[in-house]
């Protein structure tokens, strides 16, 4: 490895991101790190308010500022510090280097723009393409993604197209500049079950095919257990549990994650009688958090919980908690 | 526990249809109709709960709606109770509203927002009783804890509460008039996974506190599969199966069911690596243009050349089992196949 390399694709540290609004603060993500290494699929699960998006949009600067700050933090992506590089080469990077697909396509399309000059748009501007060779990249694209009939359709409209058909001509937009990571936001949540089921099945070809490294961002447990190699659980703004994806199902370690892991009901085996209920809300955000976001729901939560707010601590191998308390020894962690 | 054999059936739906006409031209002629529902039958027992899923815009919530006569059928009966529903007349109707309610999606959308919390939960209280206003203060506490809400909350407004708790304020005003009958429809879609079980669970403590008979629409088959007693799955328009939960979990019949059940992915990694997974190809046809034969046709893994054809009956193949499909007709020819592959995942 030369000097300066890092085996990561992406390295964010201690990202903060406020928003200043009428009725106060939003600590939105507090002192978020994460890495991403080259080829890797990272999911991020949270529920709703949690900081997910936020999260990815202050790494590729895609917020309204004001009312979003970034606070502080940095992110690392092929040798420089995306927090601080200026907003052109910024550009550059963004819908390039870093490809995005966010949760309704409706919204990220543009309805009076045929997908055709969608596609070619960033292959001509980022890629110096001519009109043809961009035009036959295209049709590569939507073949790639398995939209039939590819080179007709470059003519339709955003409407013409089924929701599922929508996503995978996203993901082909996506894909357009061989992006180095792509960033998946909920890319699933608006579709139907069967539909979810071809588009995750596309995801798993194309990572085969391509090797870009994923964050792929959801609240859905099932859909994460499919595809993520490493998952991220958030909370509150916060990261409290990192681990390998069989290693968080089997073995989780935050009280929040083990108690989400069986709230959720069942498909198939054994079917519960009573489902297990988180009591309680999430937190508000409104300050920077002193003592743990999970307090107020926490089972395990004892004294030290609202005085101080648990870092992450290593709980195994490539595994961690923001936790106090310590399930394999039963008692309270000695750090 | 409910039992299907001795139970009686409160609600029975025989071949309701609920088409929305679609108009054009100048005139806005009718020129069509969205068959939103097309011809399901199915019995809700006492004490109940019938789980019915399906795909968006498979007709759940026409249906669902239908069923209270919110909507005009198109043609069918209904009866709640052994009275019908589909064609009576103001005053009945009028008279039987208490008996059947409704829990919607969007809490937020369903709640006044100018109304607090006691107005809401008090309207049909005012509509359909003659309760004096403290009976009726009483009564709307007597309803709040029921659903755990604070009595303290009754002057706020749904804006100051979270999803879960307005969701909550859905059901207590459900409650009001003491139904035998609700339908729920999708009513923890726009809750965050750790509210949903709250919702759930508190649906359930209710069904056994008053012994009422819910209908509940979803598209989530595992919260289905926990909550329902029996389950029927629709597709475009139609109900393609209906059976006791356990079986038609454990053994689906109908194609459609299968591939369905097989899509939703399970929160476990293990599974994942062992699931022989169904995926269909293409989207759902439109309502307004259903394919000759059997509407899933076009999608299905097994079609046959009489698919294509002849649109299957929906028939009781085993007993309190239903089917619409031809593979389950005495004579079964050779099955042709869609292209859907099924995949190691
Ligand atoms: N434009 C905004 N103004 C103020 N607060 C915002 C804005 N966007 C997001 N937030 C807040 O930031 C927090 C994190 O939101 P988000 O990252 O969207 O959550 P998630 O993606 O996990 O559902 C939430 O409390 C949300 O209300
Ligand atoms: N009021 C209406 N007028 C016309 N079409 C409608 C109306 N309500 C629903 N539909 C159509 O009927 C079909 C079934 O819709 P719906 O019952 O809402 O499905 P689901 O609840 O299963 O998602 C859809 O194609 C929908 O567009
Ligand atoms: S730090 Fe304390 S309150 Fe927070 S999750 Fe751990 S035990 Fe619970
Ligand atoms: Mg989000
Ligand atoms: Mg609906």
């Amino acid at each position: 490895m030369p000097d300066g390399a890092t085996p990561f694709v992406l390295d964010v540290k201690d990202l903060k991101t406020v928003f200043r609004t009428r009725g106060g603060e939003v600590h939105a993500v507090n002192n978020v790190s994460f890495t991403l290494k080259p080829g890797e699929l990272l999911g991020v699960v949270g529920e709703s308010g949690s900081g997910k998006s936020v999260t990815m949009m202050s790494l590729i600067r895609l917020l309204p500022m004001p009312p979003a700050e970034i606070r502080g933090g940095s992110v690392m992506f092929e040798g420089q510090d995306l927090a601080r590089v200026p907003e052109d080469t910024m550009r550059a990077i963004r819908g390039a280097r870093i490809g995005m697909v966010f949760q309704d396509p409706m919204t990220s399309l543009n309805p009076v723009f045929t997908v055709g000059y969608q596609i070619t748009e960033p292959l001509r501007t980022h890629m110096g393409l001519n009109k043809a060779q961009a035009a036959d990249r295209a049709v590569e694209l939507l073949e790639l993604v398995g939209i039939p009939d590819a080179r007709r359709r470059l003519d339709d409209y955003p409407h013409q197209f089924s929701g599922g058909m929508r996503q995978r001509v996203m993901i082909a937009i996506a894909l357009a500049c061989d992006p180095k990571v792509l960033i998946a936001d909920e890319p699933t949540t608006a579709l139907d079950v069967t539909i979810q089921a071809q588009i995750l099945e596309l995801i798993k070809e194309l990572r085969q095919k391509l090797g870009m490294a994923i964050v792929w961002i959801t609240h859905d447990l099932g859909v994460i257990a499919g595809i993520a190699d490493r998952v991220m659980v958030m909370y509150g703004g916060q990261v409290v549990e990192q681990a390998p994806v069989r290693e968080l199902f089997a073995n989780p370690q935050h009280p929040y994650t083990r108690m989400l892991l069986e709230t959720v009901p069942h498909i198939r085996g054994e079917r519960q009688q009573k489902l297990r209920v988180i009591q309680g809300q999430p937190p508000i955000l409104s300050k920077a958090p002193e003592s743990c976001p999970f307090r107020a729901r926490c089972p395990q939560a004892f004294d030290r919980c609202a005085r101080e707010n648990p870092a992450r601590h290593d709980v195994g191998p490539s595994h961690d908690a923001a936790c106090f308390w310590d399930f394999k020894a039963g008692a309270p962690r000695n750090v | 526990m409910f039992d299907a054999k001795t139970a009686k059936k409160l609600v029975e739906v025989r071949d309701l249809k609920m088409h929305f006409p679609i108009r054009s031209g100048l005139l806005r002629r009718v020129t069509g109709a969205v068959k939103a529902v097309d011809g399901v039958s199915f019995d809700i027992f006492e004490g109940e709960t019938l789980g019915l899923v399906g795909e968006s815009g498979c007709g759940k919530s026409t249906c669902g709606r239908a069923v209270l006569r919110l909507y005009e059928p198109t043609s069918g009966s209904i009866k709640l109770d052994g009275e019908e529903i589909a064609t009576a007349p103001f005053d009945k109707l009028r008279r039987l509203r208490p008996k059947m309610q409704m829990v919607f999606q969007d809490p937020q959308a369903s709640l006044n927002p100018r109304m607090t919390v006691a107005g809401i939960i008090g309207e049909p209280l005012m509509e359909h009783t003659k309760l004096s206003e403290k009976e009726r203060l009483d009564r709307i506490y007597q309803l709040m804890d029921a659903v755990g809400l604070n009595r303290d909350f009754a002057n706020r407004y749904p804006h100051e509460f979270s999803g879960g708790q307005r969701q909550r304020i859905g059901i207590a005003r459900a409650l009001a008039l003491n139904p035998k009958f609700i339908v729920c429809d999708e009513p923890i879609a726009a809750l965050d996974v750790s509210i949903q079980a709250q919702v759930v669970n508190l649906l359930e403590e209710l069904q056994d506190e008053f012994g009422l008979t819910y209908l509940f629409i979803s598209h989530d088959l595992s919260m289905v599969r926990h909550i329902a007693d029996r389950v029927a799955v629709m597709y475009l328009g139609k109900v393609v199966e209906l059976g006791a939960r356990d079986v038609l979990y454990d053994a689906p019949l109908h194609p459609y069911t299968e591939a369905l059940l097989s899509a939703v992915p399970e929160p476990d990694p293990v599974s994942h690596d062992e699931a022989n997974r169904i995926i269909l190809q293409g989207d759902v046809p439109s309502p307004a243009n259903p394919p000759q034969g059997c509407n899933f046709c076009t999608r299905c893994p097994k079609v046959m050349a009489i698919c294509r054809q002849i649109d299957p009956e929906f028939r009781e193949v085993k007993p309190g089992r239903f089917v619409a499909c031809h593979l389950y007709n005495e004579t079964r020819p050779e099955t042709a196949g869609n292209a859907a592959q099924p995949t190691e995942a």
